[in-house]
């Protein structure tokens, strides 16, 4: 696996909703017509948090092991 | 993880919601079943009537969507029949504490080993945001043009004083709590209920200017107090707030297991 994270978001099952936006606390989304994109995947730490928090099943985050940190919020 | 290999991916996008906590709830379910390592045809899931009754239409386990508020007893049945089937009932606040609260509060006082969901979005959220016995008073709904009159079911004080083996609460914001507390609720033997708070931004947001579902949902970072935090806590202090984390974790006599030993009894007559 690469050292980087990469996010998979499934613009058919979004629903825009924002909720990823507000809760990443690295600001790595953001909202283009409705649907959630990813605005700078380099400060992606790969907490997963948008992942447990986006309702429509519409982010898959690869993390890299090492970056893999489960978070408790 | 990956969750789709738990989803009947044909039936998505699912029918909830921009903005609605039932998905996120949802995801802490599958978490937990992931890590206990269950597998998916040892699951049997059972609802009534409700968005949140919908959540089996969306799991590729045995699925089981009922009548409105008679998703325990459907439960109780297949238990009773099949007690190798790890049993899970996902369920509203109406659904549960309205039409089927006695139920709720019979199962616990049998025991029976069942994880009981309810989703509490305050409201009838499916209809169209009718009051249920979760509407905090005060609070607008269709048919509380002018706020509702009645207080709320305690529901972990219920299920507590009715004799359920585990209870606890939590919010969706707090999604990593919410799945290690699914995981020690389906661990359980006995009946185990979580409480979920998952707000219904549609029917009872919008009538209660409590804002968006992203808004409601970051509300809950604030609201939530964990219970241990809570015992230092004054009534004047807690009020509005939402405890979370495990309320009672106790061991006590299973039902299907006192039955078991009754059948052997008698054939040894
Ligand atoms: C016997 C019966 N009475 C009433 C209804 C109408 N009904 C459908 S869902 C519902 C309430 C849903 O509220 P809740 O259980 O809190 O679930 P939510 O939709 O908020 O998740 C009602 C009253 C019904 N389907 N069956
Ligand atoms: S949380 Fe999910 S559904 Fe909501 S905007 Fe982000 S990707 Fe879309
Ligand atoms: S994994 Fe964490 S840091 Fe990366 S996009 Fe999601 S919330 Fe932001
Ligand atoms: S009406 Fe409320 S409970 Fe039902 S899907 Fe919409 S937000 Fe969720």
């Amino acid at each position: 696996m690469s050292e980087k994270a990469s996010i998979e978001i499934n613009e058919k099952w979004c629903k825009g909703c924002e909720i990823c936006v507000d809760v990443c606390p690295r600001d790595v989304f953001e909202m283009r017509n409705f649907v959630a994109k990813v605005k700078d995947i380099d400060k992606c730490t790969g907490c997963m948090l948008c992942e447990q928090l986006c309702p429509d099943f519409a982010i898959i985050v690869h993390a890299p092991e090492k970056k893999k940190k489960s978070v408790s919020v | 993880m990956d969750y789709l290999q738990y989803l009947r991916l044909d039936k998505f996008p699912h029918i909830w919601c921009a903005g609605c906590g039932d998905g996120i709830a949802l995801k802490a379910i599958l978490r937990a079943v992931h890590n206990i390592g269950w597998e998916k045809d040892n699951i049997a899931m059972v609802s009534g009537i409700g968005c949140s009754s919908r959540t089996p239409g969306y799991v590729d386990f045995n699925t089981l969507h009922t009548t409105h508020g008679r998703a325990i007893p459907f439960a109780t049945g297949l238990k009773m029949a099949r007690p190798e089937m790890n049993v899970i009932v996902v369920s509203g606040d109406g659904d549960a504490t309205a039409i089927g609260g006695n139920h709720l509060i019979h199962a616990a006082r049998r025991n029976i080993d069942l994880t009981v969901l309810i989703y509490n979005n305050h409201i009838y959220g499916m209809t169209g945001g009718q009051v249920s016995p979760e509407t905090p008073m005060g609070d607008f709904a269709t048919t509380a043009p002018y706020g509702a009159m009645e207080n709320n079911f305690d529901i972990s004080g219920l299920t507590i004083a009715a004799g359920a083996s585990f209870v606890a609460r939590c919010t969706v914001y707090h999604a990593n709590l919410l799945g290690k507390l699914i995981e020690k609720a389906l661990s359980k033997k006995g009946f185990s209920l979580v409480e979920v708070m998952s707000p219904c931004p549609t029917a009872y947001g919008k009538i209660n200017k409590k804002g968006t579902g992203n808004e409601m949902i970051l509300n809950q970072k604030q609201l939530a107090v964990r219970v241990e935090r809570a015992k230092t806590m004054s009534p004047e202090e807690l009020k509005n707030k939402i405890i979370i984390g495990t309320i009672i974790d106790r061991e006590l006599p299973e039902y299907v297991n006192t039955y078991e030993k009754i059948i052997s009894q008698a054939q040894r007559r």
